[in-house]
């Protein structure tokens, strides 16, 4: 479960103070399938680096799996987004020289898990998302919905309970980009917690909590 | 993260740009050749000096009138040093584990024979020169054992000059003149070459007294004891005190063992060796700067990449981690290949020119491998701190 009491984030610009979260108030079930939509600077993506652990709140607590995690030091803080939290970004993010296999292997090999289970491991995800024959390719010898589910793999294999999507087909056609949106959603069927930011309706309509966020506040929250 | 795991990863991005890092690793390489060449070089002069030294064997103690000291006033006033005899010489041969004492006098003079004259070194000696220095005749015999003070007018040429003057002819019983003097040639030495310069054999070796009178000198110039091998230098030094103060009334004489005299040399021969060494360091600070400029460029590069690494659960310490092994990779590359480098050159050297001394320590070698590793660290520390420093969010931006 996760509790959002009281978050602000303020951010300098200049001599201006930016006000991207003000007073935000969510609690999100494990398993729910959450899209954020609202149009820029509305701080849809702070809220997701947020919840990420990417940014810390000004002021306000959050709480993951019963953890108070604002509180938790920068190692303590990387040691939870390796385990419980997966992320897909709009870009992909993959590291170029690196093979499919070797991307997706990226957060066991920083977990320090041995390579015998990781090649078990990333063979198994491989396989489920039909990759395969895909495996020994870089990113740059893949398409961009390759790209976007080698990306899923890598934000999955450590079994997180967490997954936050960055505009995930923001980059992509549409039959890829429905191709990502139906493996996120398989993904969120076996019990994952997701958050989808989007600027697509299409997309946002899909999900079976729909917020809305307007100058850092949420000002929808509809469900069903 | 497994330590063969964070050796790939920093391999990884090494070997993803061949060209640049081959280039960065270059300039290390040719930092690690010139030391190690360079120090080669010196420790080959090193030893060679040494051997040259220590061929008249280790168990010598030279004596030499004076004492070098720093005195509040002017020494001239109590300057009371007296000579070092014959007499002296004769005393220190009953000294305990002394078995030759080899009184020396040093000079010039012209020497005279067969009609041709030559200006060449003089050693007034003793008669236990030859052992003493192991010196051999070639032919003949050394000066015999006469009183030091009243001894025959016997010479002993070098083999240089017994050639120049007499050719191939015999020269045993043939009369020359050294500085105006007549002498009786009884022998010549076998040939003994140069030793640090001075040709040995271009000499000619008359009794101690002899050369006194001829150079007009009041005392010898030096005085050397062979010692038994294996007794304690120490002892040696004292019995020499002990029958010298006896003798002048005081401490006017320096005392120096040839383990000293070593030590001497050593020392000046190590400033020489790591003087070379350090200007060999030059240019391996220049590669280190080579490779801080790369590693400053890569992690401008990958600063997406280090955003990613902290979003999938990479630590500040692992990034620290990556990049300074990215920097000790391409040093120690750059090592390996600098030391192949320059032990190979130094062999070579020693191929093209066999008369110059190369040795080259296995210390040095992998005190050359360690310096470039603590190069690759020293310059990667700062790129790899500030990668460690970003914050996941920023970094991810950039890209």
């Amino acid at each position: 479960m996760i509790i959002l009491e009281g978050i602000n984030r303020i951010f300098q610009v200049g001599d201006q103070q930016v006000h991207a979260l003000d007073d935000i108030h969510l609690t999100i079930q494990p398993g729910e399938y959450l899209s954020l939509m609202g149009p820029s600077g509305s701080g849809k993506s702070t809220l997701l680096n947020i919840l990420g652990l990417l940014d810390k709140p000004t002021s306000g607590r959050y709480v993951l799996e019963d953890r108070e995690v604002t509180s938790l030091s920068d190692d303590e803080q990387a040691r939870v987004r390796g385990e419980r939290i997966g992320f897909v970004f709009q870009f992909f993010h993959l590291v170029p020289r690196m093979s499919a296999f070797e991307n997706v292997e990226l957060p066991l090999v920083l977990a320090g898990v041995p390579p015998a289970q990781r090649r078990e491991r990333v063979g198994k995800i491989l396989e489920q998302l039909d990759l395969t024959d895909r495996a020994h390719h870089r990113p740059d010898q893949l398409s961009g919905g390759q790209c976007q589910r080698i990306a899923i793999a890598r934000a999955t294999i450590m079994h997180p309970s967490l997954l936050l999507a960055d505009e995930p087909t923001g980059n992509l056609d549409s039959k890829s980009g429905a191709d990502v949106v139906q493996v996120l959603e398989q993904l969120n069927a076996g019990g994952i917690t997701l958050v989808v930011v989007t600027h697509d309706a299409e997309v946002g309509k899909r999900a079976r909590r729909r917020l809305r966020m307007v100058d850092g506040r949420i000002v929808e929250d509809e469900a069903g | 993260m497994l330590s063969r795991d964070f050796i790939r990863f920093a391999a990884s991005s090494v070997l993803s740009h061949r060209t640049r890092s081959a280039l960065t690793t270059l300039g290390i390489a040719v930092g690690i050749a010139a030391v190690v060449l360079l120090t080669s070089i010196g420790e080959g002069i090193n030893r060679y000096v040494v051997a040259e030294f220590t061929q008249f064997g280790t168990n010598i103690v030279a004596i030499n009138p004076g004492k070098s000291s720093t005195l509040g006033t002017p020494t001239g006033i109590f300057n009371t040093v007296r000579p070092l005899s014959l007499d002296d010489a004769a005393a220190m041969a009953r000294i305990p584990h002394v078995q030759s004492v080899v009184p020396v006098v040093q000079g010039n003079a012209e020497v005279e024979g067969l009609g041709r004259q030559r200006r060449t070194m003089i050693y007034g000696v003793g008669s236990q020169f030859a052992e003493a220095f192991k010196f051999q005749v070639a032919a003949g015999d050394f000066l015999p054992d006469d009183d030091p003070r009243a001894p025959r007018a016997y010479a002993v040429l070098g083999s240089k000059l017994k050639k120049e003057l007499f050719g191939e002819a015999g020269v045993l019983g043939e009369r020359i003149r050294v500085g105006g003097d007549r002498y009786r040639v009884i022998g010549y030495m076998r040939s003994k070459g140069q030793v640090l310069g001075f040709d040995l054999d271009d000499t000619v070796y008359i009794p101690a007294a002899r050369a006194l009178d001829m150079f007009g000198r009041e005392g010898l110039m030096e005085v050397d004891l062979l010692y038994a091998e294996g007794a304690p230098a120490e002892e040696v030094v004292a019995g020499v005190k002990r029958v010298l103060i006896s003798r002048h009334g005081g401490e006017d004489f320096t005392v120096t063992t040839q383990q000293q005299m070593l030590d001497v040399l050593g020392s000046v021969l190590g400033v020489l060796t790591f003087a070379v060494g350090a200007l060999g360091g030059i240019s391996l600070l220049v590669g280190g700067v080579g490779i801080l400029t790369i590693m400053i460029i890569a992690v401008r590069e990958r600063t997406g990449e280090i955003g990613l690494l902290r979003a999938l659960g990479a630590t500040r310490h692992q990034i620290l981690r990556i990049f300074l092994g990215e920097a000790v990779i391409l040093s120690a590359a750059g090592g390996i290949m600098g030391l192949l480098t320059g032990v190979g050159g130094a062999w070579l050297l020693h191929l093209a020119m066999p008369a110059m001394p190369v040795h080259t320590p296995l210390s040095y070698i992998l005190l050359a491998e360690a310096m470039a590793v603590v190069i690759g660290l020293l310059a990667g520390v700062a790129p790899a701190r500030r990668a460690a420093a970003m914050e996941p969010l920023e970094a991810l931006r950039t890209e």
